[in-house]
């Protein structure tokens, strides 16, 4: 089966510091991926370069087969970064609608709709986002990373700052994307809720790939086993 | 999306946040008529000489209002990193160039539209039937600002003291087209035509947009992503 994320021998530097050295790796429609990692490992550079954010000092990355800066590929590309990328002064479904537009939907403002109802949003449709509470403003930002149904997410701490309902949410749309042949890579800290949901686990240790295999019992039976493994025990 | 379906989007996503807070505007209008209302208190008005250089004058207000606009350009896209989000999506770095550009270059439009008449009563400016060809100039001369700031304003987004970094990096790049935008609207003030020697600085004013709008269109990728 082809990958739908192909990694080959990035290296991305800043400076002369190499974030990312010679890191390979793939994914395969379906397999949710779970990037693991101290704090400075180069999680959220090896999304940004996976994202088309930013591009890498050397090596190569295709999304789909394709480079990830070409527009086609980006349209098929579901990020949710840091930050929730919504805009304040404007309300939750004109964020939705521009978004809508900005992926060439055919009905922008119907999609919109139908991701505020999933999320729960519906209510408050009208109000602007500032307005919003943090856990209104993650939902809209998952509603706005799922809204063109792309064919690879990339979430770089997604669980952060969510309440329990809106991380039953997010990993029960995370379960039905996978399910649906989707490509999920999420880093995170929150081991056992990436781990849930992983069926692959990555692990980026001062820039390298440690580790990168399938999700084991192991690994669910006891979350810490693979930094003490693999990765920095402290 | 077609880079004018996608730069339109941008452009009007822009001029609605902005419309809702009204943060630049506000300030750039305040700022452009306080510096007309103080420079006609501190020249004489009617004087000729007052007149020579009132081209200059009305240029050097647009320029400095025009930075409190071309300051939120891409500064608007911090709050929540939208920036990120934007730059992920289909929609290329030339459209969300020319998307902020045209809102930025509508923004300063109403800023200069506003200005030009209370210009014209502080200092007794008969705009007679030279208004089309000034407005011509206004139009040539705002893009030509509107261009260089949407491009600096992308490469200082991320830097922490960008409202001092910009005007300091935009105003030497503005000097040829602020220089052609001063001498024809002194000329067009004068009430005289713009023909002979003058007709090179229409002409640097366009080529000026052209190349400028090219450099932005061509180059805003490598800013934004590496």
């Amino acid at each position: 089966m082809p990958s739908t994320v192909a990694v080959d021998g990035v290296w991305k530097y800043f400076g002369d510091f190499p974030a990312l050295r010679d890191i390979r790796m793939e994914a395969q429609p379906g397999s949710c991926v779970a990037l693991l990692g101290r704090n400075g490992a180069g999680k959220t550079t090896l999304l940004r370069i996976l994202a088309g954010l930013s591009q890498a000092s050397r090596g190569q990355v295709r999304v789909l087969g394709e480079d990830v800066r070409h527009e086609p590929a980006r349209r098929r590309i579901g990020m949710l970064g840091h930050g929730i990328g919504v805009y304040d002064e404007l309300s939750a479904v004109e964020n939705l609608t521009l978004f809508g537009k900005l992926y060439g939907l055919a009905q922008p403002r119907r999609a919109a709709l139908e991701w505020l109802t999933r999320t729960g949003l519906e209510p408050v449709r009208d109000s602007l986002v500032r307005e919003f509470s943090r856990g209104m403003r993650q939902r809209l930002a998952v509603a706005r990373v799922f809204l063109h149904a792309p064919e690879v997410l990339l979430l770089d701490e997604p669980f952060t700052s969510l309440d329990d309902r809106a991380i039953a949410l997010l990993q029960q749309l995370l379960r039905e994307a996978a399910g649906g042949g989707c490509t999920v890579i999420l880093s995170t800290h929150q081991l056992r809720e990436a781990l849930e949901l992983a069926t692959h686990v990555s692990l980026l240790h001062r820039g390298s790939l440690s580790y990168s295999g399938e999700r084991t019992a192991q690994m669910l039976a006891d979350p810490g086993w693979l930094y003490r493994s693999y990765g920095d025990p402290g | 999306m077609s880079f004018f379906g996608g730069a339109w989007t941008v452009a009007a996503k822009d001029l609605r946040s902005e419309w809702r807070t009204k943060e630049s505007l506000n300030a750039a209008v305040s700022f452009a008529l306080v510096i007309l209302l103080l420079f006609s208190f501190a020249f004489d008005p009617d004087s000729e000489q007052t007149r020579e250089f009132s081209g200059g004058l009305l240029w050097l207000v647009f320029a400095f209002a025009g930075t409190m606009i071309l300051n939120r350009s891409f500064a608007r896209e911090i709050p929540n990193d939208c920036l990120d989000a934007l730059v992920a999506s289909p929609v290329s770095g030339a459209a969300l160039f020319a998307g902020k550009a045209v809102a930025s270059f509508l923004l300063l439009m109403a800023v200069e539209l506003i200005a030009l008449p209370v210009f014209g009563l502080f200092y007794n400016v008969r705009w007679g039937r030279q208004w089309a060809l000034l407005l011509l100039v206004v139009v040539l001369a705002t893009w030509a600002m509107t261009v260089i700031g949407t491009m600096f304003s992308a490469l200082t987004v991320n830097l922490r003291l960008r409202e001092l970094m910009l005007p300091v990096l935009v105003y030497p790049m503005m000097i040829p087209a602020l220089m052609a935008a001063m001498q024809l609207t002194t000329v067009l003030i004068a009430g005289e035509a713009i023909a002979g020697d003058n007709l090179i600085w229409l002409r640097l004013l366009v080529g000026f947009d052209i190349i400028f709008t090219a450099l932005g269109l061509g180059l805003v990728e490598t800013v934004l992503v590496g």
